[in-house]
This record gives C-alpha cells, structure tokens and sequence, in this order.
C-alpha cells in the first residue's frame, strides 16, 4: 500500500456534528444527522422539536452540533421553522437554509397540522423526518409510523399492532410541494445528494430518512446499517424523489427483492411473528412496491 | 471543524452569570462517551485499502482522518461495532476493553 494514496471519500470532510453527543450506541438517528448537515453546510439553521434528537444534542449550556438549533414545542417543527425563516427573510437573509428535524410521531402524528399548513403555504424550508417507527425517545410507544406487526411497549406481544404504517410520502405528494425524498443512512452518498439538491430549490421540501434504532427495535447495534440496506433491498423502503408532487423518480432500480424474512430476523420486536404474518407483511410490501413502480411509471 | 471547539465543562459562579434565557455556550466535547464501551475496535492497518467506510459510517463521527489512515478516537468511540461489521476488508476487530 502506497503511502501517498489518499482515504476515500465519497461525501465531504467537512463535520458539523462533534462527537459526545448522547445517542445510543449504533444509532441511525445520529447518522443521518450528520449526513444530513454534511449535505446542507454551515449556513443552517435546525428547528427540533420533542424527539430522541432533542435529547442527543445535549442539555443546556451545550451543543453537539456546530449550527444554531432551536428547540421547539413537539408539535411545531414546521411552523417554528417558518417562523425562523420569515425573521431571516426581514433580516434580508435569503442565503441560510432552516431546516425542521423531527422524528417519526413529531411528523406522521403530533406535527401532521403544522407540516400540512407550512406545505399549503409553501413556505421556505427543508422538512425532515427521521423515521424509526415508533416513538423511541419516550419509551418505545406505538406511532402510526409503526409497522405492522410490530411489538413496542404499548402494543405488547399479545396484541402487536394489527394497523398498517401510515403513507406519509403519498400524504405529502398530494400537497404538491416542490421536493419529496426519501433516504435510507445505509447509502450515504444518495442522501447528502438529496439534501444538497434540497437546498438549492424554493419552497417547502420534504425527506424521509429511515434511521433503525438498536434500543426500539431490538437489533444489534452494529446491525444498524444492515437493517437499513436490507430495508432498501427488499423494497420494504424504496428510494425516491417527487418533484411538484408529480415527477416519480426510483433511484435505486431492484432487479430482485430479497424477501423480507430476512429484514425481519434481524429484529426482536418481529420475533412473535408466525409464517402466515410474515407472508402477510410480504404480500402488503410486493403490492407497495407495485403501486411504487406504477408510479415512476416503470 | 468540531474537534477545534474547546472541550470544557462550563460552572455558573451564581445566577447572574447565567444567560437570560437557555442557550448553548458551548459544545458537548467534554463528554467523553467513550466511558460506554465494552468492547472496542482495533483497525489493523496492514489491511485497509482506505476505503473510507468506516469513517463514513460513524454515528458518532468518532473515526477521524489522520495522514490519510483512519483513527479510531476511543474518548468517543461508544464501541457500537458498525464500522467492523461493514468493513469490507474485515481489518477492524472487537476486542473486549480491559478494566
């Protein structure tokens, strides 16, 4: 090995996450923070409302990440986000993107109304959701982005929850904003690239983040990427970007979907699943992933 | 660019040095994380093709760039494994940490 051959870097240098922050070990959330911020610069601002990220970043007097945060109520990461954007607009700040950072029930539940309004106005700011399927930082507890199947603290094994995951890409595809995405930590090259595209369009943008958690979903922590990879292989989490709410774009074209069993294995919250439920949740992923195609007209 | 931040704790004297309202003064360096591991990772350098996965995967953006070569910080490194279970070379192992 030559000494002068340089590290490969596929994404930048540049760290706008220090370590020392409080995330568990393995965690997806952590990741895509720093991916995310890697792809947006420095000039950011970050809204957080209630969510393992507020607890990550650290308490009062400090700070893991190198931007500016605000802290904000669970239920407006969106509106807070407007907020800051209409101050810098008066400020005659056009250049710092705001971006809204919330978890899976800041977005799918507590934050729906706020998220809906700022996509009905159109308002300047990146939306991103980081999505573990449940609400972790609480204690586990049912969201609505929690799949099928799956046990938490207040779905129990005996009554793991029998409800579908909410289609939030559709519910913010039919606001017609300007940017949809979807991005998995497992790929990211993809998701610095979508965040970097972000920042250059106007307009409310929206990007789905699949981050798995080791504590909620009781997988190994060094599992963290696997699981999101397999996520994308399987078609479980497809990857795409909506332009106007129209443009479908897949970015990862699948010639064969590994079957789904086996993202399942790897988690202790399917472990209760019998053949029958995993063949269900097989069918319900070919038929999404169908729907999918049909809308990238593939 | 985090690393050239100060790791200090910070020790309000009395109440009027306090801000007027919460506010970060400074970063979460001091916190030393690396006081969670069981296990830690020990990259064998005679076999990395510095593919820059490792980095590139760290949650806790604990593996640094040094001359080129990866370097594990273990004041920060929380020992999650990732980087030795993605390692395409397999040159990172999990060693149990002494006491």
């Amino acid at each position: 090995m030559s000494k002068e051959k340089k590290m490969t870097t596929t994404i930048t240098r540049e760290e706008f996450m220090s370590p020392g922050h409080l995330a568990c070990q393995g965690c997806g959330a952590s990741l895509a923070m720093r991916l995310a911020l890697k792809g947006l610069g420095q000039r950011t601002i970050v809204c957080i409302p209630a969510c393992c990220w507020a607890v990550i970043d650290g308490p009062f007097p400090y700070s893991s990440l190198d931007v500016p945060i605000y802290h904000c109520a669970f239920e407006t990461a969106a509106s807070s986000a407007s907020g800051v954007k209409a101050g810098l607009e008066i400020l005659g700040d056009n250049e710092t993107a705001v971006l809204a950072w919330a978890g899976d029930g800041g977005t799918y539940d507590i934050g729906l109304q706020a998220l809906s309004g700022a996509a009905e106005r159109n308002d300047d700011i990146i939306y991103a959701c980081y999505d573990n399927e449940a609400y972790m930082n609480t204690g586990i507890q049912r969201s609505s982005a929690t799949p099928f199947g799956a046990w938490t603290t207040t779905t129990p094994v005996k009554h793991y929850k029998k409800e579908r995951k909410k289609d939030i890409i559709g519910i913010m595809a039919a606001h017609g904003i300007p940017y949809i995405a979807t991005a998995s930590v497992a790929y990211p090259e993809d998701m610095v690239k979508k965040f970097k595209k972000a920042r250059e369009i106007r307009g409310t943008r929206f990007i789905l983040i699949f981050a798995p958690c080791p504590a909620g979903w009781k997988s190994r922590p060094e599992d963290t990427i696997k699981l999101a990879r397999l996520a994308v292989q399987t078609g479980y989490f497809p990857l795409i970007e909506i332009e106007k709410g129209e443009k479908w774009t897949l970015n990862l074209k699948l010639k064969e979907r590994k079957p789904i069993a086996e993202y399942l294995k790897l988690q202790g919250r399917f472990r209760h699943l019998s053949e029958e439920e995993i063949a269900a949740i097989q069918q319900e992923v070919d038929e999404r992933w169908a729907k999918t195609l049909q809308k990238c007209s593939l | 660019m985090s690393r050239k931040k100060e790791a200090r704790k910070i020790i309000f004297e009395s109440e009027k040095e306090m801000p007027p309202v919460p506010m970060s003064l400074g970063s979460m360096l001091h916190n030393r994380t690396g006081a969670w591991r069981n296990i830690k990772p020990v990259i064998d350098l005679s076999k990395c093709i510095k593919c820059g996965i490792c980095w590139k995967f760290c949650p806790d953006a604990s593996i640094d760039i040094v001359d080129e070569w990866p370097q594990i910080n273990y004041d920060y490194c929380k020992g999650c494994g990732l980087c030795a279970e993605e390692c395409p070379q397999k040159c990172i192992t999990m060693v149990e940490e002494e006491k």
